[in-house]
């Protein structure tokens, strides 16, 4: 099948099996191996990523689901070399060690953080639920996603919502926010 | 002079790693491509004792984009044993461990066949054409059952399933007493049995590997915590020369002891690129990895423990079993022997006995996990502590006080015959008791019994050590361990003045590349961001032993203060030579060579430059300031501590919830409080975990029942409470950097503090023990039916893990 997606904000068009997972797509056929695969039955989050600016577990979609749809890797999410202020807090927080789960509770953070700009403890920790991680014990995740909350600005948190409706034939230089 | 820098050691520095990994830049093996590259997909036995009748793999072979089948018979001649590098007693009955089946399968999960193709897809698909029939024979679990007379044979030619019976008798020894004597003179004698159930590491990146043969070496790619152990195994059990390995971990995705193994996988991986002349990968998917990526924990120990009427402690007798799954494995028979020194922990008792009996079951086998023997060890003395505290109607702290070495007596020497350099108890103790608020939690716990309550209050105590800084040589030599425990270094000092460090530890999450930046930049007086630390590939890192044990920084580390030491060396007799002074006169301080009593001087970075350009050399000297140093430690090093857990139990639905947990740690010297406190955070967590959530359980064919994350209990950030942390610090004195390790010390300590604070909250009920993982059914049927509780070994997946079943939940 021939899908035509928009990725971190490049147009790419692809023949695709049917059954080709969205993360087999990304790391595969695109090269975004900043997206991780980490359990084949969706507990892990490690491969999360945003779909139209929700985030999805990409083991848990097909590749032609996300025909003529956005989609925002951690690869995309720095602007032009800035870290995003989630990256930012990961790295000031001590919020990971090796690093695996990474890119899936960023990606997952920065949704919950869109629905919650100013999440408490618990609803930190219930919003990453999703995502495992087996080396930090989550508390310094929880704190960097706190203080994040405290320094991003709205704009921030839109990062990967797309500033015009996505169309098949989306140029390729679209621009990230 | 100038105004001297704040020193580096000691600093909470912001990880150097993290750059990349925030952004999705990695190199996870998984990750990496290279030209004509296949893929490998592994069939597994999905029966846990059988013999192989027949493999047809025709159809499969015939299959689009697959260049190859092979079976174990097909590479029988080539592939070698697996190989166990603890063979702990001389008779220890180990049966042939081929990567591949070969006639038999003795664990579900074992490899039969291989397919490689074009395609990861293509390779899977093809497993399904493979038609293997099975002729099952009998199924060997249960431990007890397996060293029974008459029992039914994991490996028949063995004759037995006890691989090995190992001993440590103080009165044999010569490092205390006789324990029989002690047990008869004993006011109290305790005797209990608890369960250190089946765990699985479960990193969070799956095993992969990449093997390129096409180049002069064949470079071997693997998400591994060891690729210099894993170089010379490679060669040991391949017969290729180790000059034509080369063995790269490039990023790893945690281990936890669990990539602390040379893997079936590795070598099928290895063989089949070798055999088809191209690049070949291999990367497991979750369901593979819980299968058969060796477990950890799986014992059952049997626990007497004498005291005096006033408490004394008297003497300890240890008997364990411990389940070796279906081959040994890399270290698997040491794992046990590890805890051998530590049941004892931190008291001071006449007489010890340990005798650990391994033993063969048609399980996946086990080895290494977080903490390795000594988690295991620390829960059963702790454990002990507060059923003898309930024994004796005393306060479990004021008891462990009594017993405890005092920090006077340091350095002391055990009964079981370890030297603890330095520790402080007291100091520990009592900073936990006040952070926790332990009176007045005491208080509300009496509040809470007298109006009964149906949520009851528990607190559970913890005090430990461990013997870390794997480890001295000699003494793995006299463990019949077969390799060294020492650590590599060097250091080059480049041209512009920049340095790169080269280390035999080889992290995977730890962040040895800003901690080991650290040292460095202290002792040569060089900025933090000039130093560039190599790790992980055996090319440029031509030496070491790896990381595992919480050795990294105590033995690795002193190896690299050692080679700064020597650099330091050179380039003050170089700086002689440029200053026109006495060598004896130069003073190095913060980068900058001095001399003594003038104004004259020069810096680290001109004097590498001098010696590379080698243009005016003192007479003899190299045209280096390049060093390096090997180190081996003379003794462990002993990190110890105190958690506290409080825990509120209700009695109605059995859940439990952690209401505060309070650790301090004594980890000798700290290099980057901030990796040391989060390192102490991760080792909670997988401690709690073991208590409350996790296990592994096989049904009664041998089938792994918690072969996914959907089943087996990893707790989410919404299982887990906050914790709070703190420390103490008595400098270790076996190493110039005064550190102790602190890798294990959160999972070692935090296992026995919750289950003891379960036991404390429902101990009126008539309750002495709660089988792990404490779930509400176990918590619940042990307030219902009071005694020992409830569940049984392994008869139920646990439970209770809020993120997942929603009528549970621990948060």
């Amino acid at each position: 099948m021939r899908i035509t997606t928009t990725v971190d904000g490049t147009s790419y068009t692809d023949e695709v099996e049917p059954r080709m997972l969205l993360v087999q797509y990304l790391r595969e056929r695109l090269g975004k191996v900043g997206t991780v695969v980490g359990c084949d039955t969706s507990n892990c989050g490690a491969c999360t990523v945003h779909l139209d600016g929700q985030s999805v577990k990409s083991c848990s979609v097909l590749a032609v689901q996300a025909d003529g749809r956005e989609i925002t890797t951690i690869e995309g999410l720095a602007d032009d070399g800035e870290l995003h202020p989630l990256q930012q807090a990961f790295h000031d927080n001590h919020a990971l060690q090796c690093g695996f789960c990474t890119p899936g509770m960023i990606m997952q953070a920065l949704d919950l953080l869109k629905e919650n700009p100013d999440p408490d403890e618990d609803e930190v920790r219930s919003g990453l639920e999703g995502n495992l991680c087996r080396c930090t014990g989550y508390q310094n995740i929880v704190k960097a996603v706190r203080a994040a909350a405290e320094q991003m600005p709205s704009a921030a948190r839109q990062a990967d919502v797309p500033q015009e409706p996505v169309t098949a034939s989306m140029p390729s230089e679209v621009s990230q926010s | 002079m100038t105004a001297v820098a704040e020193p580096e050691v000691g600093r909470a520095r912001r990880r150097k790693e993290d750059a990349r990994l925030i952004t999705g830049r990695t190199r996870w093996t998984d990750n990496l491509t290279l030209p004509g590259m296949l893929h490998m997909a592994l069939l597994r036995s999905p029966v846990a004792h059988a013999r192989i009748t027949s493999i047809d793999a025709d159809a499969a072979r015939k299959m689009p984009g697959v260049l190859a089948v092979v079976t174990g018979a097909d590479i029988a001649e080539e592939q070698g044993s697996l190989p166990c590098a603890w063979p702990i007693t001389e008779d220890m009955k180990a049966p042939e461990a081929p990567a591949m089946a070969v006639g038999e399968v003795n664990f579900a999960g074992e490899v039969v066949a291989a397919v490689v193709a074009r395609s990861a897809a293509e390779a899977v698909d093809a497993l399904e054409a493979i038609d293997v029939e099975y002729d099952e024979l009998p199924v060997v679990l249960d431990m007890t059952e397996a060293i029974a007379d008459g029992a039914d044979l994991v490996h028949p030619d063995l004759g037995t399933n006890k691989s090995a019976t190992w001993v440590y008798d103080s009165a044999e020894a010569g490092s205390g007493g006789a324990i029989d004597d002690a047990i008869a003179q004993a006011d109290v004698v305790l005797e209990r049995t608890f369960r250190q159930q089946r765990l699985i590491p479960a990193f969070m990146e799956p095993r992969s590997v990449l093997v390129d043969p096409t180049g002069e070496q064949i470079t071997v790619w693997s998400a591994t915590q060891i690729p210099h152990i894993l170089k010379w195994m490679i060669s040991a059990v391949t017969g290729v020369p180790e000059t034509k390995v080369r063995v790269i971990a490039p990023d790893v995705g945690g281990g936890f002891g669990g990539k602390l193994q040379v893997t079936p996988e590795e070598i099928i991986t290895f063989l089949l690129a070798r055999k088809l002349g191209k690049p070949v990968k291999w990367t497991e998917s979750r369901s593979e990895s819980m299968q058969s990526a060796h477990h950890g924990r799986d014992q059952i120990q049997k626990i007497t423990l004498a005291a005096s009427s006033d408490g004394t402690l008297k003497g300890l007798k240890v008997e364990l079993l411990a389940d070796m799954g279906a081959y040994l494995r890399l270290v698997s028979p040491g794992v046990p022997i590890l805890g051998a020194f530590m049941f004892n922990a931190i008291y001071k008792m006449d007489a010890y006995r340990f005798e650990c009996t391994n033993v063969f079951t048609n399980k996946t086998p086990t080895d290494a996990y977080r903490g390795a023997g000594r988690p295991e060890a620390t829960f059963g003395i702790e454990r002990m502590m507060d059923e003898l505290a309930a024994e004796l109607g005393r306060d479990p702290i004021e008891l462990r006080q009594q017993n405890w070495i005092k920090h006077e007596e340091f350095p002391f020497t055990t009964v079981a015959g370890l030297t603890y350099d330095s520790g402080n108890y007291e100091a520990a103790t009592a900073k936990a008791l006040e952070l926790f608020g332990y009176d007045a939690l005491r208080q509300e716990q009496r509040e809470r019994r007298e109006r009964g309550d149906k949520v009851q209050l528990g607190i559970g105590v913890s005090t430990y050590t461990e013997m870390c800084g794997l480890a001295p040589s000699r003494v793995l030599g006299a463990l019949r361990y077969a390799a060294g425990g020492w650590e590599h270094a060097s250091i080059r000092m480049l041209p512009t003045g920049k340095v790169e460090v080269i280390t035999g530890t080889s992290p995977h999450g730890q962040g040895h590349e800003t901690a080991w930046s650290q040292i460095v930049a202290d002792r040569l007086g060089v900025p933090f961001e000039d130093v560039e630390v190599l790790h992980g590939d055996t090319q440029s890192s031509h030496k070491g032993m790896d990381s595992y044990g919480s050795r990294s920084l105590a033995v690795g580390g002193t190896a690299l203060v050692m080679a700064a030491d020597r650099v330091v060396e050179k380039a003050r007799k170089l700086a002689a030579h440029m200053l026109e002074c006495s060598e004896d006169d130069v003073e190095f301080s913060g980068g900058k060579l001095k001399v003594r009593g003038t104004d004259k001087s020069t810096d680290i970075q001109s004097v590498a430059l001098h010696a590379h350009v080698a243009h005016d050399l003192p007479d003899g000297m190299e045209a280096s300031l390049d060093s390096e140093a090997t180190f081996d430690p003379e003794n462990f090093s002993f990190p110890h501590g105190t958690h506290l857990c409080a825990v509120e139990v209700d009695t109605e639905t059995g859940q439990t919830k952690i209401r505060s947990y309070v650790s301090v740690d004594d980890v000798g010297v700290v290099v980057n409080p901030l990796i040391v406190e989060g390192q102490v955070h991760g080792g909670l967590a997988q401690g709690i975990a073991q208590a409350l959530f996790e296990e592994a359980v096989h049904d009664e064919s041998g089938t792994l029942t918690t072969g996914t994350f959907a089943d087996y209990l990893l707790p989410s950030a919404a299982d887990l409470p906050s914790f709070t942390t703190d420390r103490t610090e008595t400098p270790a004195t076996t190493n110039p950097l005064g550190a102790k390790g602190v890798g294990e010390a959160g999972t070692i300590a935090s296992t026995p503090a919750v289950v003891n604070a379960i036991v404390d909250a429902v101990r009126h009920y008539g309750v002495n023990d709660i089988e792990m993982p404490c779930t509400p059914m176990r918590v619940w049927k042990a307030i219902h039916t009071g005694e020992r509780a409830a569940g049984g070994p392994g008869d139920e997946a646990g439970g209770g893990l809020g993120s997942i079943d929603a009528s549970g939940g621990a948060q």
